[in-house]
């Protein structure tokens, strides 16, 4: 809305342009909790709110009156566009007195000649400096405001009162127990009278910040002090188990077992199924989607034929990803190594990667050890063990040892387990073979129980971002070469056809079966039409090649899993943090004011 | 000190001692030096937070001992050189210094180890046992006021300050710590940090050496800066420009310590208000780092002492009072202190800075008046102890009754601050619920602070005609104003006394209900009172009482005065308590009957004293009311005769008509108008003395001088010449 007035008069006041901008700026600096979709904060007087006998002028920021002022009768008044939003916690405008008559200021409710005569509405006047309460009856309130004087009023709706200020002092509570939706509103009776409001598109001249800032203060120190009572322990464990929980979740397993070791706590789903989600996760997170199905599919048989909805999603991911060239079925075309050529489509997945070389992606591997958070491994071998498992998903260089291993653990049965995971985890060996594969996968760290090297899994989101801006920048240095279709190789091309018509052919499937999905319709137009454009990078519907697309699907995927086995699908953690900022918003709906100081960003650091 | 020997114990004290404390004690005397340094550690922890064990330990003689100890350490000794050999080893070792303790070793080994290192390290070992020592000090510090007492009078203080040249950073805080704990006590003597001229300088020094000592010395300073002299002492060793980059220190306790101090040095102190206004923090000036410290969002104990800062700043002429952080922000902020919210400390505080802030400027106190109801917030200070705190928690009524009279007194100032100036405010606080009652009570309350201030909120509000006229008279404060007025002492004298003027002008109904009290006697004693302050109420007093009043009651004032008395004052240094004595004597010669009835038993000596006033060096307002009284004799029937027949005064007059001073002109005139007046009633006699005079006069040259002075500028002037000429006419 406000962007339109700035627009609209782009062309003809740079000034106002300007002093529109500052106006957004601070209006969204004073109430940062209003939603202006929904409650927009009031910019200027209504022209369509006001007795005839108002006029307005200078972007309807001034009032004159016209009318004969010869009674109360003739009395006028204009109220704001909008009504005060209770997110504002606590709201402040000022009017200046260009030329002295008899003023009427007030915040109120209906449009009444005399702001404070009427019910509900609530003035203070300018001849007598008395407040007016839903009355024609004054209260001394304050001192009488003339020429020259600026008037503030601040409706704070978290107590629900008001004061008024006076060339920048507070004059004190004028008014108690206000009712909600207040408009902030002038009144004038006498000829010749003219008064300018300042909505905050200047500097007002009472510190309303400071003020703000003692309410935000007052507000912080009664979350903090909230009394918990006798529950002191219990609160405690409650927040241990929340953490737990959400380290669970994410399937950072070694810092949710050392958490619980200190905090002396139990962890509810067993090691291996935590480390089994944490696997998918990273191949759906790399961009390797086919294997994550495929890894699905055999560790809990029955989950995606149950939720053929989510199955469709995977399924048109990881098509976005072959045309991204980072799913392993496309990704195999790309290396000339005999071995990977043998591979078809839904084979165990293999990961050669020499093919995908870029050097940037490589040192971003390299790197991991010192990006990631400090933690030096005692070894020289573990660290390119561990780390380069991290980025594996989407490159390493030929030349690491760790990328070697995998292939051959891959392409060869993994019993015969190399060297490294041999070494590091031996209780893992006891396991099936399928366990083995996993942990190497997920990059031989969570298996090793030694508390130093926990580290190294929590940080795996810190490390694919890294990987990800990496790869921004190698487009940028050379795009042809990392950035074409498939890979730019045929048969991966021709292989990403064929899954295309599979893919269309699951969807008519599922049509049949459960009826036409709008949903599902759009994703597989979005999906092809990526076919249509040159660059699919650069392109309208590029933006599904982003990695970051990827967490939305992942944490689905995720949550389906744990639902299966019958855990909670989201980490309550989550869950209250969630319900807080949902608990905030509905605040600034039923209009408690101290929602505005009570946001949940302030308390996320 | 040699204080090897026990202090003297006393029977009764010793049967309470119990076996364990002297057993601490005794092992401070074992010739092995590390059982002394075990013995100091085990005492250490067994004083902690043990205040009865505290007493038992100073009174088994303890300290002398630990201050031998710490003595013995700074000089060199056979015990420190045992001691720096084992913390040798450990350090040989290894191990960690201080925290492991220290081993035993071998003879031979400590021989070498002494041979090895140099002197200085030698002063490091002992440092272990010294501080010890030290925080032990400082723990019985903690205790009662006796302790302190006890550790002062064993010499703890310079033992302490010498110790502190020592270069061992922690054993420097502990000395700190502990003199800080010392110093802050009401107790102690404060000129002890200042008996030793090096001591203040070597305390700056040591500011910039870690934040605990950024703490502990400027605490110091801010308890020991009790007099100008304290404030220029310590403003002459620099410590505006070692403390001022404290105020941005990361720790809030040093930023809020260097508030303080700077809140103790500029009180009432122009030259370091005057330096504060010019020095810089980081790039921004000290008021606006002040500034930044009144936000909302700030410890209250932060805004409040800021806000004291520049008020202080404010009243020192440092800061104008129009200034925007005195107007939007001081002024603001110390309103905030005085509402309900705020602990009772606060408001007390709050509310005698904020009257301080505004005692002089009507500006200030208009925009107070209307802040956020200043006024009726203020009424709610005497509302404690509260009728809840009563009957529900005992310990608040305790706390409400030790904070009661502080607070009323605290609104007692607030209040006369506000009114001084504007009607306006004073009817607004006489409006203010059970007000005048209030004062009424506060004047004959027990604490001598809070009469005082019911008596300054009284005489602010008495300047008002209309509160004299009503509330006032409603309220019969005179009652117990003449009670407050027997034997009180002087500074409440001094504005009980103002009040009293205020309330006999001519206009106050309670001017005839105080005369009959016989308040004639008091206020001449007062004009005996050695304080010019006093005489001046006094004579002021009967000045006011003498205006327009009957003959009996200037009798009255005449009788108790005594001539005697009044010629003193007229000679009286004070050139306040001359001008209201002279107004008193005009007062006095008004109306015919009065004045012929005064100069016929009086008459020499007031002309004698005329004479010598107008003869001696006083200003024009002393001359100019001097010849006013010479125009009431003039108008007196009998008592001209006393200026026609001398000359001298005469001449005076013919003088001052001929002055470049337009009020003595026209003072003079007026008193040869009188004197050529014809009366219009008794003809016949008047007439023939009247023209005798006016015959005289002209001899004199006086028809010339008006004649002159009907061409004069000042209107008045002008006007009286012409109408005197007209009596000559006639």
């Amino acid at each position: 809305m406000a962007e339109l007035g700035a627009g609209s008069l782009l062309l003809g006041d740079p000034a106002f342009n300007y002093q529109e901008a500052e106006l957004n700026e601070r209006l969204k600096r004073l109430y940062p909790a209003v939603n202006e979709d929904e409650t927009p904060l009031p910019r200027s007087w209504s022209p369509k709110d006001k007795y005839s006998y108002i006029g307005l002028s200078q972007n309807n920021l001034r009032v004159h009156y016209k009318g004969h002022g010869k009674n109360h009768k003739d009395a006028a008044s204009v109220r704001a566009t909008h009504p005060i939003p209770a997110a504002c916690g606590i709201y402040y405008f000022e009017v200046k007195i260009v030329s002295k008559g008899l003023d009427f200021l007030s915040s109120l409710l209906p449009l009444s000649p005399i702001p404070g005569w009427d019910k509900h509405s609530y003035g203070y006047h300018g001849d007598d400096g008395h407040s007016f309460c839903s009355s024609g009856t004054g209260q001394p309130y304050g001192p009488t405001f003339t020429t020259g004087d600026v008037i503030g009023c601040c409706v704070n709706l978290i107590n629900n009162t008001c004061f008024y200020t006076k060339n920048g002092i507070s004059l004190g509570v004028a008014f108690t127990d206000l009712p909600p939706n207040l408009y902030p509103t002038v009144g004038l009776q006498t000829p010749g009278e003219i008064v300018d409001a300042n909505f905050g598109q200047q500097p007002f001249v009472f510190d309303i910040e400071d003020y703000m800032s003692e309410w935000r203060a007052k507000i912080h120190g009664m979350i903090a002090r909230f009394p918990i009572g006798e529950r002191l322990g219990e609160w405690q464990a409650v927040l241990q188990n929340m953490v737990s929980t959400y380290l669970v979740h994410h399937g950072y397993c070694a810092t949710a077992t050392a958490f619980a070791r200190a905090t002396e706590t139990l962890i509810q789903e067993d090691q291996t199924s935590i480390k089994n989600r944490q696997r998918i996760q990273k191949l759906v997170l790399a961009g390797r989607v086919g294997e994550a199905i495929e890894a699905t599919q055999q560790l809990y048989p029955g989950l995606l034929e149950h939720n053929p909805n989510l199955l469709f999603m995977l399924k048109c991911r990881q098509f976005v990803e072959m045309v991204n060239g980072t799913d392993s079925e496309v990704r195999c075309f790309s290396v000339r190594s005999p071995k990977s050529q043998d591979s078809y489509p839904g084979s165990p997945s293999l990961s050669p990667r020499h093919g995908a070389t870029n050097p940037n992606l490589h040192s971003a591997g390299a790197d991991s050890p010192t990006c990631s958070n400090g933690v030096t491994p005692p070894n020289k071998n573990k660290s390119h063990n561990k780390y380069p498992g991290v980025s594996s998903a989407s490159s390493s260089s030929s030349s690491s040892p760790s990328s070697v291993n995998y292939s051959e653990s891959n392409s060869t049965d993994s019993t015969k387990s190399q060297p490294h995971s041999g070494t590091s985890n031996q209780e893992e060996t006891s396991d099936s073979e399928m366990e083995i594969e996993a942990e190497h996968y997920t990059n031989g760290v969570a298996e090793n129980p030694s508390a130093r090297i926990m580290n190294g899994t929590y940080k795996h989101q810190e490390i694919l971002q890294a990987q990800d801006i990496s790869l921004g920048n190698g487009v940028a240095e050379d795009s042809c070469a990392s950035r074409q279709l498939c890979g730019g190789n045929q048969a991966a091309t021709e292989r990403m056809i064929q899954f295309g018509r599979e893919l269309q052919g699951l969807n008519e499937q599922l049509c049949r079966e459960y009826g036409k999905n709008v949903t599902h319709k759009k994703m597989l137009q979005d999906a092809f039409s990526l076919l249509a454009y040159s660059d699919p990078w650069n392109c309208p519907v590029g933006q599904q090649l982003d990695p970051m697309q990827r967490e939305n699907i992942c944490s689905a995927l995720n949550s389906a899993i744990l639902e299966s086995q019958n855990l909670p699908k989201q980490p309550p953690l989550m869950l209250a943090l969630g319900q807080a900022t949902e608990c905030v918003q509905l605040m600034a709906r039923v209009r408690s004011g101290s929602c505005s100081f009570a946001r949940v960003d302030n308390f996320l650091h | 000190m040699a204080c090897l020997l026990e202090a003297p114990l006393r029977i009764s004290v010793l049967s309470e001692v119990t076996a364990t404390s002297r057993h601490y004690v005794d092992r401070l005397f074992h010739p092995d030096p590390q059982k002394v340094l075990q013995g100091v550690i085990d005492m250490k922890n067994a004083v902690i937070g043990n205040n009865k064990q505290k007493a038992n330990l100073i009174v088994l003689g303890a300290v002398p001992r630990l201050l031998y100890l710490l003595q013995q350490g700074l000089s060199s000794s056979e015990l420190k050189t045992e001691v720096l050999g084992s913390e040798l080893r450990t350090e040989v070792l290894g191990s960690e210094l201080r925290t492991e303790g220290v081993v035993v070793l071998g003879s031979e080994l400590r021989t070498e180890c002494v041979v090895l290192l140099g002197s200085e390290l030698r002063t490091e070992g002992a440092v272990v046992l010294r501080t010890e020592c030290v925080v032990v000090l400082g723990s019985l510090a903690m205790g009662t006021e006796n302790n302190i007492k006890s550790l002062v009078d064993c010499h703890i203080i310079p033992a302490l300050l010498q110790g502190l040249v020592c270069p061992d950073l922690i054993f420097i805080e502990a000395c700190l710590r502990c003199l800080r704990t010392v110093f802050i006590s009401p107790v102690t003597p404060v000129q002890l940090l200042y008996t030793d001229p090096t001591v203040i300088p070597h305390l700056m020094s040591l500011l910039s050496r870690s934040p605990r000592t950024q703490d502990y010395i400027t605490q110091i300073f801010s308890h020991c800066c009790k007099t100008p002299e304290h404030q220029t002492v310590l403003f002459n060793h620099g410590a505006i420009q070692n403390i001022a980059p404290m105020l941005i220190s990361l720790s809030y306790k040093v930023r809020m310590q260097a508030l303080k101090c700077f809140s103790v040095l500029a009180y009432e102190n122009t030259q370091v208000s005057m330096t504060l206004v010019n020095v810089l923090v980081d790039g921004d000036l000290l008021s606006q780092v002040f500034v930044r410290m009144l936000q909302r969002d700030l410890p209250i104990e932060m805004q409040l002492t800021a806000a004291k800062c520049l008020t202080y700043m404010c009243r020192a002429g440092a800061i104008r009072t129009d200034d925007r952080c005195i107007v939007l922000k001081t002024l603001p902020c110390l309103v905030r202190m005085c509402s309900k919210e705020r602990l009772l400390e606060e408001r007390v505080e709050g509310a005698e800075t904020l009257a301080y802030l505004m005692e002089p400027d009507v500006e200030l106190q208009r925009i107070a008046s209307v802040t956020d109801h200043l006024v009726a917030m203020l009424a709610d200070y005497f509302k404690y102890p509260s009728s809840v705190s009563a009957i529900t928690d005992i310990k608040r009524l305790d706390h409400d009754l030790k904070h009661a009279h502080e607070l009323r007194q605290a609104a007692f100032k607030l209040y006369a601050s506000l009114g001084s100036n504007d009607e306006d405010i004073r009817k607004k606080i006489t409006e203010t619920e059970n007000m005048m009652d209030r004062i009424v009570s506060g004047l004959s309350e027990s604490s001598i602070k809070v009469r005082l201030a019911a008596v300054r909120c009284l005489h602010s509000l008495s300047r008002s005609v209309q509160q004299l006229r009503t509330s006032f008279h409603d309220h019969a404060v005179w009652k117990p104003l003449m009670k407050l007025l027997q034997n009180a002492p002087d500074e409440v004298l001094v504005m009980a006394s103002s009040t009293l003027c205020n309330l006999l002008l001519e206009f106050s109904p309670s001017k005839e209900p105080i005369l009959e009290s016989g308040v004639v006697e008091l206020l001449c004693s007062l004009t005996q009172s050695d304080s010019p302050a006093l005489r001046v109420n006094g004579i002021w007093a009967l000045m006011n009482m003498a205006f327009q009043a009957d003959q009996k009651v200037k009798g009255e004032i005449v009788r108790a005065l005594g001539t005697e008395q009044l010629f003193r004052l007229l000679s009286d240094p004070d050139t306040n308590v001359l001008m209201k004595t002279l107004g008193l004597l005009r007062n006095l010669l008004s109306t015919r009957p009065h004045i012929d009835q005064i100069m016929s038993s009086h008459g020499k000596q007031i002309m004698q004293a005329v004479t010598l006033i107008l003869e001696g060096e006083h200003s024009i307002e002393v001359k100019e009311q001097t010849l006013c009284i010479l125009a009431n004799i003039a108008d007196g029937n009998t008592a001209k005769e006393l200026i026609m027949t001398n000359d001298d005064i005469l001449q005076k007059i013919k003088y001052y008509m001929g002055h470049s001073n337009a009020k003595l002109q026209l003072a003079a005139t007026f008193c040869i108008s009188n004197l050529i007046w014809n009366e219009e009633g008794s003809e016949a006699d008047a007439m023939t003395g009247c023209q005798e005079r006016q015959d005289k006069l002209r001899e004199l040259g006086f028809v010339d001088i008006l004649h002159k002075l009907t061409q004069a500028l000042d209107p008045n002037l002008c006007e009286r010449a012409k109408t005197a000429m007209q009596h000559y006419l006639a």
